[in-house]
């Protein structure tokens, strides 16, 4: 897994690409665990380049949206490919997080 | 048939799951079922990380046979704790954000892939099988 972090206006897009798994999922929740320290509330994370999510993966990402919530700020997820989709959609993790088809159109709604 | 045995550790993780992923690849599935079994595999094999070894090291087993009806047959022994995975009721799928639970998704991940899975206790092992269909029946 390679984490990309880019600061682009009001929102901190971070690109994921690889495999979350139990292995590299803790990762994941360390570095914007991190980021949310040092201040940062409103995240896209660009899943374009993320082949596979296992709970492992899905529980780093409901845990930092927790943290978000409680601070009033926003967790958004977008291009996700079909197999990460899927996993999203039978967990119900789809209406709980904001998932978008492009990085634009979720930039749009921060 | 082939298998593979490994201590029952995180670091071996990806190795097992690679091992799954040949075995489907070589029979033949599709890229898009061999997430899928990656993702039963994996789930099966961090609930044994983590629990069936509380005292101290030890070993499991993944063997992948396929089958006949093009599908593959995948086992997982371990000899550690009494544990059946299938005991444990889904997660509350509908539960919003703050009343979301972290845990549970991994055996419901199970279930939801696997064509067939069941579990057994046999001479102080606990054996998981999982049957995958070439194409998941829905």
């Amino acid at each position: 897994m390679e984490i990309i972090y880019n600061k682009t206006g009001k929102a901190s897009v971070v690109s994921v690409s690889g495999r979350m798994d139990g292995v590299s999922a803790p990762e994941f929740e360390e570095k914007l665990s991190a980021w949310i320290a040092e201040g940062e509330t409103s995240f896209i994370i660009d899943f374009g380049s993320l082949d596979y999510i296992s709970s492992a993966g899905l529980r780093s990402i409901l845990v930092t949206a927790k943290k978000l919530k409680a601070k009033n700020g926003r967790l958004l997820l977008c291009t996700l490919k079909d197999t990460v989709k899927e996993v999203f959609e039978i967990s119900g993790f789809s209406s709980i997080v904001p998932i978008y088809e492009s990085v634009n159109s979720a930039v749009e709604q921060i | 048939m082939s298998k593979i045995k490994l201590p029952a550790t995180i670091g071996h993780l990806e190795r097992l799951v690679g091992f799954v992923s040949d075995c489907a690849k070589n029979t033949g599935f599709s890229d898009n079922r061999i997430r899928e079994i990656e993702l039963a595999t994996e789930e099966a094999l961090v609930n044994i990380f983590n629990y069936a070894y509380p005292d101290g090291p030890g070993d499991l087993e993944v063997s992948c046979t396929p089958q006949q009806n093009a599908s593959l047959k995948i086992e997982i022994m371990d000899n550690g704790m009494p544990f059946d995975p299938l005991s444990l009721p889904d997660p509350d799928l509908q539960a919003d954000i703050s009343e979301r639970k972290v845990g549970g998704l991994g055996i419901f991940f199970m279930r939801k892939m696997a064509d067939e899975l069941q579990y057994r206790r046999e001479k102080g092992c606990n054996i998981l099988t999982f049957i995958f269909l070439m194409k998941k029946a829905d």
